[in-house]
């Protein structure tokens, strides 16, 4: 009887959502949107802290200043382009360069659309701790690393040295460009950002050598000060080839996406997230109350709001 | 996951002394066979591909094809008649059951919604249970998590009605017919060995990320109990009932409904437990597709190395474990006892008051205004869990006099015995490896469990991931022998002794609820980045449920065998060595083949803190949209899990998760 009841509300249910026409794939909202008819806003948080801090001041500004909802969810950066071009998100806030994606979604079926300059430029690279470079000046080129391949093994490296790399998400050519460099090296996947900054943090703790993938702008440079290993420089288009590849990573200017019919119909939400607009400064002061103070992404925000007056006033466009 | 482990103890005690040798005689056939097959066999393999790695030959590379099926349903996704008019409607009919769920627990109020909870808790279990789920939920709102929570709670309610009639309508199938349910077993038996996380991947690929993809998941991985254990409950029903009532004339579907289905009432019921125990762990491994609320709390503090967040939202979860199983298994319990109530509110209006005592709270709380959990009534847990997770890496980390630290231990372990298990499974001849895993599960199992171990074994070989399936299984290997090494002596001691046993069991509560990821940083910051710090993880997963089948194995041993050996004079070891362990051999051996399921899944999860291997290539397919690379290391975690539970699982299969 109670199994009837369910499988009739089941396809009650059914019926009453889908309506009898098409469903529409581009229109899945996150079912925990817009409840208690506020006007929500969904925003894609990656994983590193700096795109929590951008995540958290937009979403604080929108709460306080422009009265939305605004529902947050963690999502890996290739997965985040297609939830946005499904609506399942209304806003990356900070992309390191995906030109497939960007050929796929923004050319191709015009369902996203870039809304500019997020202001901060990024820069990935290879880093060693500053109080061993001080130690040993001439680690920080590239053709002196083999010297060091024994102080910076570890046990998971083999018999090279280890070359941390994070999480599988982030932009890396480092296998390629240990094999073409020919450095005596392993590359060592820590296989999330949490895991690589909990190892860097134990090394610093002991000042021990270590050398590892990293990328600017960072909050944990505050903490551990760490010095770039020079690579060959990189030009326009030596990075075509990943397989061949012998040159650094280039600067990017992180930039921000939004879902097409968020960019048009989102009204205040949407033209307040394209004004959206500040500087590494900035950035790093929210991402370092967030992951060195601990502080709830919430607070850091509003602390950062209260004394930012002057720069997020041109956002709201009031 | 809690409790599911906990009561799967096997039935019967093992073979006697004539037994064993006769099952020592079948052995020794079966590896003369094997032996011969071998000397057939390896010449021709080694003559054509003497390589010592799986041939590249035999391998088939799916990169392409696959490439281009993800690309071909990210094309059509908008557009095709399969997912507009398919898909589609699934994924809608998923968000708005989700959100009118949802929405009914944000209407009813925190208030509400704890008095529901308490009442249906009081109705089910009775008084005592009742003020524990509502203190549970009144918790989960003092840690500040009342939002997500309801959100976990909403995904949780439909995931599970989704899996109850999913696994019911199987069940139901299974039950009835004896071809059916020969054709499921193997199915469901495959089902439960996959680690979760190695289908998240082809979910995400037709829904794209987000809840419809993590209701799905999480049906996939839930139903299955439900569909064993109704299958269970119909095919056990007692001879002499469903005689009597074919005598009195009842139809077939008159008999499924009077009869049937009404005695197998404790099997549903205990279905309905482990389906929500796995739904429930699931929902966390789930916030990697975006599933939202409480998994993917602990998954944003995971970001920022936050223990303590994690905790925060990891705590909730457990409670809500905690409330969930202990009441459906109180209603299991009822309907066992035959318990019939005399008091004046049995029935529908115990029920109904129940009911009205819950609105009349829901609008007295939005008379006041107070619908939102009010935020002032918050306790932060984070910056004391965070210096506690500082002080123990601080001073355990390196440089303890003598024993040295952590870091050192993980060190040692990794080049001691991870990298000679690796390098020795990845130096064996190809062939040499397919012939120990025939020999293997041949021995513990029948030739049919041999041959799919065998095959799957093939398998990852085929599909070119031979290699880094060894590491894999280098970790799962030296995973599950500190599991089983430690498991048996703290198994053995809860068995022994009362207080052991009753000071563990909370600690082995929250340690098999609390989400994996909780304890992915503490473990990096111990061990550092590697695989080490995987295996301690998963050494923790596993370690209750192997504490706990071996404490009832050995407790349930045959009495008057453990009195007849005191009264012969044998000493406590003695006991212990030559009645209790032998005696508990089949529990013994279902300590093992949980461990090893158990393992394989958390080791998996390392990749995220440097495990490396299947668990690396899986977190780099979902993260990179990369299904090819995601598709095919999932396809080898399955072929892996599938010939480690052949390889270790006993011949009769008492008492397998769950049935």
């Amino acid at each position: 009887m109670r199994r009837r009841a369910a499988a009739l509300l089941g396809a009650g249910t059914l019926l009453a959502a889908t309506g009898c026409g098409a469903a529409d794939m581009t229109k899945q909202a996150s079912p925990y949107a817009n409840a208690k008819g506020a006007k929500t806003v969904t925003l894609s948080v990656q994983s590193w802290v700096g795109a929590q801090a951008n995540t958290a001041v937009v979403k604080y500004l929108l709460e306080h200043k422009l009265h939305y909802r605004v529902d947050t969810v963690q999502v890996d950066e290739v997965p985040a382009w297609d939830a946005l071009s499904q609506g399942r998100v209304d806003a990356i806030l900070e992309d390191w360069g995906h030109p497939d994606q960007e050929q796929r979604y923004v050319k191709d079926k015009k369902t996203i659309r870039p809304a500019g300059d997020l202001g901060v430029t990024g820069h990935i690279g290879w880093y060693v701790p500053t109080y061993f470079a001080k130690k040993h000046p001439d680690v920080t080129d590239y053709k002196n690393l083999n010297k060091y391949a024994g102080q910076l093994r570890t046990a998971e490296s083999g018999g090279k040295g280890q070359l941390m790399d994070g999480s599988p998400s982030y932009v890396t050519n480092d296998k390629a460009l240990v094999k073409n460099l020919k450095l005596n090296f392993q590359v060592v996947f820590a296989g999330s950002e949490a895991a690589q900054i909990t190892q860097m943090k134990q090394f610093a703790k002991e000042k021990k050598p270590y050398l590892t993938y990293w990328y600017q702008p960072q909050w944990l440079f505050e903490q551990i000060p760490m010095t770039e290993v020079k690579l060959p420089t990189y030009k326009e288009g030596c990075d075509k080839d990943l397989a061949a590849i012998t040159c650094a990573y280039p600067k990017t200017p992180l930039q921000k996406y939004l879902n097409t019919g968020f960019a048009k119909n989102g009204g205040e939400a949407a033209e307040f997230v394209k004004r959206f607009k500040w500087s590494t400064t900035d950035q790093n002061e929210v991402a370092l109350l967030i992951a060195d103070k601990k502080m709830a992404p919430e607070a850091a925000a509003k602390k950062w709001v209260d004394g930012h007056e002057d720069v997020w006033k041109a956002w709201l466009g009031k | 996951m809690a409790v599911t482990t906990a009561r799967t103890a096997p039935a019967g005690a093992g073979t006697g002394g004539r037994g064993a040798a006769l099952l020592r005689n079948r052995s020794l056939g079966k590896l003369v066979v094997l032996a011969v097959v071998a000397a057939v066999l390896v010449p021709v393999a080694h003559a054509n591909w003497a390589s010592g790695s799986w041939p590249h030959d035999l391998t088939v590379n799916l990169t392409e094809p696959l490439g281009k099926v993800s690309d071909w349903i990210i094309d059509n996704r908008d557009s095709h008649w399969l997912f507009t008019y398919f898909f589609g409607y699934i994924s809608n009919a998923v968000v708005l059951s989700v959100r009118g769920v949802y929405l009914l627990f944000l209407a009813a109020g925190w208030a509400g919604v704890t008095a529901a909870a308490g009442l249906i808790a009081w109705r089910v279990a009775g008084v005592r249970l009742a003020v524990t789920t509502a203190v549970a939920f009144l918790v989960c709102g003092f840690l500040g998590m009342w939002v997500p929570t309801m959100q976990t709670l909403a995904l949780m309610v439909v995931a599970v009605l989704a899996s109850v009639i999913v696994g019911g309508l199987l069940g139901l199938a299974g039950g009835l017919s004896e071809r059916t349910h020969r054709a499921l077993r193997p199915v469901l038996d495959t089902m439960q060995v996959l680690p979760a996380f190695a289908y998240l991947l082809p979910v995400v690929l037709v829904f794209g990320i987000g809840v419809p993809a993590a209701v799905l998941a999480t049906v996939i991985y839930a139903a299955p109990p439900m569909a064993r254990l109704t299958a269970l409950g119909l095919r056990d029903a007692d001879g002499g009932v469903m005689e009597a009532v074919t005598s009195l004339g009842a139809t077939a579907r008159q008999r499924l409904t009077t009869a049937r289905l009404p005695l197998a009432r404790k099997q549903l019921l205990l279905g309905l437990n482990q389906t929500i125990m796995m739904a429930l762990s699931m929902a966390v491994i789930a916030s990697v597709i975006g599933a939202g609320g409480l998994g993917d709390r602990v998954y944003q503090a995971l970001a920022s190395v936050d223990v303590g967040a994690a905790l925060a939202a990891g705590i909730p979860i457990v409670l809500l474990a905690v409330v969930l199983d202990r009441t459906t298994a109180a209603a299991g319990e009822r309907i066992g006892a035959g318990h019939h109530e005399t008091s004046p509110l049995r029935g529908a209006r115990g029920w109904g008051l129940a009911a009205v005592l819950t609105v009349a709270v829901a609008l007295a709380v939005r008379a006041a205004g107070r619908l939102d959990w009010p935020e002032s009534w918050t306790v932060t847990i984070a910056t004391t869990v965070n210096d506690a997770v500082d002080w123990m890496t601080d001073h355990l980390y390196s440089g303890i006099p003598v024993i040295g630290g952590t870091a050192d231990w993980a060190a040692h372990f990794t080049t001691w015995i991870l990298d000679p298990v690796r390098d020795g499974l990845q130096w064996l001849p190809w062939w040499s490896l397919l012939l120990i895993v025939a020999a293997l599960a041949w021995l513990i199992g029948t030739w049919r469990t041999a041959l799919t171990a065998v095959l799957a074994m093939a398998a990852i070989g085929v599909l070119g991931r031979w290699s880094t399936s060894l590491d894999t299984l280098s970790q799962v290997l030296a995973a599950v022998a500190v599991t089983l090494v430690v498991g048996f002596a703290v198994g053995i001691g809860a068995a022994r002794s009362e207080r052991v046993d009753r000071m563990l069991r909370p600690v082995l509560d929250v340690f098999q609820t609390m989400p994996q990821f909780v304890y992915l940083i503490p473990v990096v910051a111990l061990f550092g980045v590697g695989r080490a710090p995987a295996v301690a993880a998963a050494v923790i997963y596993a370690l209750p449920a192997v504490v706990r089948i071996t404490a009832q194995g050995v407790r349930g041993v045959n009495p008057a065998a453990l009195e007849s050996a005191r009264s012969l004079g044998a000493t406590t070891g003695q006991q212990l060595r030559q009645v209790q362990l032998p005696l508990a051999r089949p529990a013994l051996l279902l300590a093992v083949n949980q461990g090893v399921v158990l393992v394989l899944a958390v080791v998996i999860i390392g990749g995220l803190v440097g495990g490396g291997a299947l668990g690396y290539d899986v977190v780099y397919g979902l993260a990179q949209g990369d299904f090819a690379t995601g598709l095919v290391a999932g396809v080898a975690i399955v072929c892996l899990g599938l010939m480690l539970d052949r390889v270790t699982q006993p011949t009769t299969r008492s008492g397998r998760k769950g049935a």
